[in-house]
């Protein structure tokens, strides 16, 4: 059969969709070997730049010769005297006008040689940065080209700080690689030329112990060299260990194992202390050597050049110059050396990254990168010949399998070891040790990933998760390739027109990430609405809305965006309203009213009766607020808040005072953190002696500050009495009647007839608090809640609004039961040809599992389904069943085939 | 009810009452204070346990499910303490019980109390000799039970 080819963006048949935007091209293709050298790899790259570099400095020399010979001409023509008037370009001069002319011309040659300098240092720079943004580039693009074992071998701690800390120095390197030599080389040979022409013994003796220099220093170099790399491999080591304390933190605590690590590390940090201190030892030496050579020339130019100009076979203007030539020859001698040892840093560090990026069985960047603009669907069998597989040379752990595999039906597999394998394998997370699996006649291990990441899906019993809300996590498998481009506008276009050229400059992807990635198409859909309910769809099938809705209570509507979602939530405050007419269920909540105050939000709410949108309406800077303040001497509440803060104080060091520090208790429950417990024992202890009136005024303010956060419900403290309230409450009126225009937009306002954008959905339906010390409280308002939710129709909306709440680093908001529900999900929603599950759902409950089940199994009719089974008693409907044992393939055939006495099968089902 | 009446309710129960007093308003402070309306059930026999309650007013029964339906194994009332022992030893709640009046307890989570058994072992002591008294207690009903049992 052939296969089928199949326009992934023009399914639907629009010419639209299939028109992809030339934006949108891949990057340019890196050669698949990194060069081992790093001067090879700065030519290839930056030939051209280079090359314009080496023409600017030299191009920069005579002005640069002249600058020297200036002040020569100027010392001995125009100041010691001569014949005037002098000519000059056909204008005459006397000594004065020669003398300022001259001077002027000194000032023009310093002004064009700094400028010389400062397009060249800032040319440098740009192919500096370029081309560490490359390597950089490239050097992560090679993570993705790592053979899956590499994984095993090398961990994140080794590989982030070669990224990012370890080769951060070449950018600073590669713009000097070629021109710093040649330039400081120039300079020399140009300040060397210059003091030959003045004298050549002196010149002579200048550069005498240049060879000296020139053999000692890269011999001592070596040695240093070699710690060098020694360093950076132990650094790397150190990386490693740290990272797995860090991944390992809690079986560290768990089993004492903090001292083992302490004296491990101490014992590496010995070892890069001894390396560095020997770094040193050479470096300094080295140093001292060249800082005495160099003192020597001195000695000869005052020794030898005094003598020729008392002989008066040197002028005295000759020594002067040839002096300030020496002293600038210093200078370029120098820059070389350094530049010589820093070129052996660079090359050690380079030589070593680049071989840590280069593993054995890395994957050409076309079968990663690579877009054929038609995918084609995969169908017929997927056929197994003589497969094994071997974890990095162990014993095989898959042996001899030989099976074809439908894409139109369910396969189940089932048995003893080889099931996880089997299933990575045939979706190519591993691909085999020996034999072959082929789709048509093509090797599967050689398809790109855009086919079969596109065609494919894959979920494991650990699936991973991004750190962004749910939803994107869902869509992942829809964003391949950047579809529509985003539109930008004036200025932002003009950027992102120089960011693009600068991506290509570096070879970087060149894909825009505001672009629109998703591709509705693939999950059968026409646009982002129908996409929103087709996951809905999913989310329920996969029993995940329960948890979607617990999340989308806590999360936003866009007012906006969702009107009719926002009538819904006013009509559901409205029969929560209603509902709390009954006692016994009024009782749990506390309403927002405008005329009370509420004991069950904080003391900062009750005053603004909002929500601070702005920070600096934050509960812990409205103390510090200038408008708060105005409102507090207006109303006169500024004594009592300062005499509620020494209560609050005063209470909180008798209950914290004997407790260790780093006490549970202080995060759980204290106003005030430990580090400011002495600041504010010392302002009660200081209010007792002298009173109020003595505190400074930060002092107060810090005193002022602390009640804002008092909920008078929960924390029972007796600071707050029933006449303090209806204080609060005329200054609530007085802060919003005297609110500025610039404070407007900072709060949102409780209003029982408006939403308030600030606040989440559970708060705007119950428009209250729920009352502290109530038996199942929570549990009561979540029921009431839920009823009403659903009698306005708004629990999709909330669904909704739960999959844009974020899901933590790796996923860890969501349980392991939720996060193997939204892997399904994740996989469902790209209507691969082929989905392979792996134990995928022996964390659920048998409930949720039934359900799920019966989801995936619909979803999944007539299409290519591999499930490896926990329980070989679900196999029932599946099409096909395989039978591992031990890695190797014992029986396969139907369920009535195989089911019956004598079969492995069987045993295995009258096992369970 | 404030801190401070509370600190004076604490102090009347015998667990309590050799702590020192702003020991006892750090428990306060870090417990609930919880509301039953008679009928509700404060825990529930077989389900985990996380945390003890401490009955300020009213009255409530414990509760022993059996097949046979709930038997009726003790009063609680002001002052008592429930639920300790599902929180010490991790094990689900032994019985259930239920408020037969209005009720008013404080409810300590497992971490406060075992935070303030550690910081203060005085407690612990005290603790013991409550457990120790039930126990003993226990012991007596089964020996009534087991010589009835034998005379029959």
């Amino acid at each position: 059969m052939g296969i089928v080819t199949h326009r992934l963006f023009s399914s639907e048949g629009s010419t639209e969709q299939s028109r992809r935007e030339p934006v949108v091209q891949a990057p340019a293709p890196q050669p698949d070997q990194m060069d081992k050298n790093i001067y090879k790899f700065i030519l290839r790259y930056s030939g051209r730049q280079q090359i314009w570099l080496v023409f600017l400095t030299l191009v920069s020399f005579p002005a640069l010769y002249y600058s020297l010979d200036l002040p020569k001409k100027i010392v001995n023509e125009a100041i010691h005297g001569g014949t005037f008037p002098k000519t000059m370009l056909s204008f005459h001069f006397d000594q004065l006008g020669y003398l300022a002319a001259l001077s002027g011309l000194f000032l023009i040659l310093v002004f064009i040689n700094g400028g010389f300098k400062y397009y060249i240092n800032l040319y440098k720079g740009q192919i500096g940065e370029r081309m560490l943004r490359r390597i950089r580039y490239d050097l992560y693009l090679r993570i993705f080209r790592f053979p899956l074992p590499q994984f095993s071998r090398i961990s994140s701690g080794e590989i982030i700080p070669m990224i990012t800390a370890e080769i951060e120095p070449l950018g600073g390197f590669i713009g000097d690689a070629l021109s710093q030599p040649i330039f400081q080389g120039g300079t020399l040979l140009v300040y060397i030329g210059f003091i030959f022409a003045q004298d050549p013994v002196l010149g002579a003796a200048a550069v005498s112990l240049y060879p000296v220099q020139g053999w000692l220093i890269p011999f001592l170099q070596r040695k240093v060299n070699n710690l060098g790399k020694r360093r950076v491999r132990e650094m790397r080591r150190i990386a490693d260990r740290i990272s797995e304390s860090v991944n390992g933190i809690q079986e560290i605590h768990g089993h004492d194992g903090t001292a083992w690590h302490l004296a491990d590390i101490a014992h590496r940090f010995g070892d890069i202390y001894d390396i560095r201190f020997e770094i040193y030892r050479r470096k300094f030496f080295v140093k001292f050597l060249n800082n005495f050579i160099n003192q020597l020339t001195p000695f000869f130019f005052y020794s030898i050049g005094g003598y020729l100009v008392i002989r008066g076979s040197l002028s005295f203007g000759a020594l002067v110059a040839v002096l300030a030539a020496y002293k600038d020859l210093a200078g370029p001698w120098k820059e070389l050396l350094d530049y010589y040892q820093q070129k052996e840093d660079i090359r050690i560090k380079y030589e070593q990254v680049v071989e840590q990026f280069q593993p054995p069985g890395l994957m050409p960047s076309a079968q990663i990168l690579g877009d054929p603009a038609v995918v084609p669907q995969f169908t017929g069998v997927l056929s197994f010949r003589k497969v094994g597989y071997a974890e990095d040379g162990g014993p095989l752990v898959l042996n001899d399998i030989t099976c074809d595999i439908p894409l139109d039906g369910h396969t189940a597999i089932v048995g003893g070891a080889g099931k996880a394998e089997m299933a990575q394998m045939l979706a190519r997370q591993i691909v085999p040790t020996v034999g072959r699996i082929t789709l048509d006649g093509q090797d599967l291990s050689q398809l790109p990933d855009s086919v079969v990441g596109r065609r494919m899906a894959f979920v494991g019993q650990m699936p991973y998760f991004f750190s962004s809300s749910l939803r994107q996590n869902l869509y992942y498998g829809l964003q391949h390739r950047p579809l529509r481009p985003a539109l930008y506008d004036g200025a932002i276009e003009t950027r992102m027109r120089r960011r693009l050229f600068e991506a290509r400059q570096s070879g970087n992807s060149t894909d825009d990430p505001n672009a629109e990635w998703l591709d509705y198409a693939a999950a059968g859909c026409d646009d982002d609405a129908g996409l929103r309910r087709r996951v809905l769809e999913l989310v329920t099938g996969v029993d995940l809305a329960e948890d979607a809705y617990a999340m989308g209570l806590h999360g936003t509507l866009n007012p906006q965006r969702q009107p009719e979602e926002i009538a819904k939530v006013l009509a559901a405050r409205a029969a929560v309203r209603e509902a709390q007419k009954d006692p016994r269920l009024g009782a749990l909540f506390e309403q927002f009213d405008p005329d009370r105050y509420n004991t069950n939000a904080s003391v900062a709410e009750n005053l603004l009766f909002g929500i601070a949108v702005d920070s600096r309406l934050a509960p812990e800077n409205l103390a510090g607020n200038s408008y708060v303040k105005q409102v507090f001497d207006k109303v006169g509440l500024t004594n009592d808040f300062i005499e509620m803060g020494r209560k609050v104080a005063e209470t909180m060091i008798e209950l914290f005072a004997d407790l260790p520090p780093g006490h549970q208790f202080f995060e759980q429950f204290s106003f005030i953190s430990l580090d400011e417990m002495p600041d504010f024992r010392a302002i009660v202890s200081k209010c007792a002696k002298v009173g109020v009136s003595g505190l400074a005024r930060a002092e107060r303010l810090r005193l002022v500050s602390l009640p804002f956060k008092l909920i008078t419900a929960r924390h029972r403290l007796d600071v707050l009495g029933p006449d303090m309230e209806t204080r609060i409450i005329a200054a609530r009126r007085v802060f919003a009647a005297d609110l500025p225009a610039r404070w407007r937009d900072a709060i949102a306002f409780f209003d029982v007839n408006a939403y308030n954008s600030a606040a989440s959905i559970q708060d705007n339906i119950l428009f209250g608090r729920i009352a502290y010390g109530h038996a199942h409280g929570a549990v009561k308002a979540a029921t009431l809640i839920s009823r009403v939710v659903d009698k306005v129709g708004l629990r999709s909306a909330i669904v909704d609004a739960g999959l844009d709440q974020p899901v933590g680093v790796s996923g860890s908001r969501l349980s392991t039961v939720q996060r193997q529900k939204a892997a399904i999900a994740r996989a469902l929603i790209k209507r691969p040809d082929l989905l392979v599950l792996s134990e995928t759902t022996a964390a659920l409950d048998g409930v949720a599992q039934t359900r799920i089940h019966q989801t995936i199994l619909n979803e999944r009719k007539g299409k290519g389904l591999v499930w490896v089974l926990h329980r070989p008693r679900l196999a029932r409907t599946f099409d096909h069943i395989l039978v591992l044992d031990n890695g190797h393939l014992i029986e396969q055939g139907s369920f009535e085939q195989l089911n019956r006495p004598g079969t492995k099968f069987h045993t295995l089902l009258q096992d369970e | 009810m404030s801190l401070a009446e509370e600190v004076e309710l604490l102090r009347r129960i015998p667990l309590f009452h050799k702590l020192e007093p702003s020991k006892l308003k750090l428990l306060a402070f870090a417990s609930e204070r919880i509301r039953f309306g008679a009928g509700d059930l404060l825990c529930r026999q077989d389900e985990p346990g996380s945390s003890a309650f401490i009955v300020i007013c009213g009255e409530a029964e414990v509760l022993l499910e059996t097949p046979g339906g709930p038997v009726p194994l003790a009063h609680v009332g002001k002052n008592d303490i429930i639920g300790e022992i599902a929180i010490l030893c991790d094990s689900p709640r032994s019985a259930t019980v239920r408020a037969t009046t209005d009720l008013v307890a404080l409810c300590i989570t497992k971490e406060t109390l075992l935070c303030l058994i550690n910081e203060f072992p005085q407690m612990a002591i005290e603790m013991l000799r409550i457990l120790a008294a039930r126990l003993e207690h226990t012991n007596r009903e089964l020996r009534s039970i087991v010589s009835a049992a034998a005379t029959h």
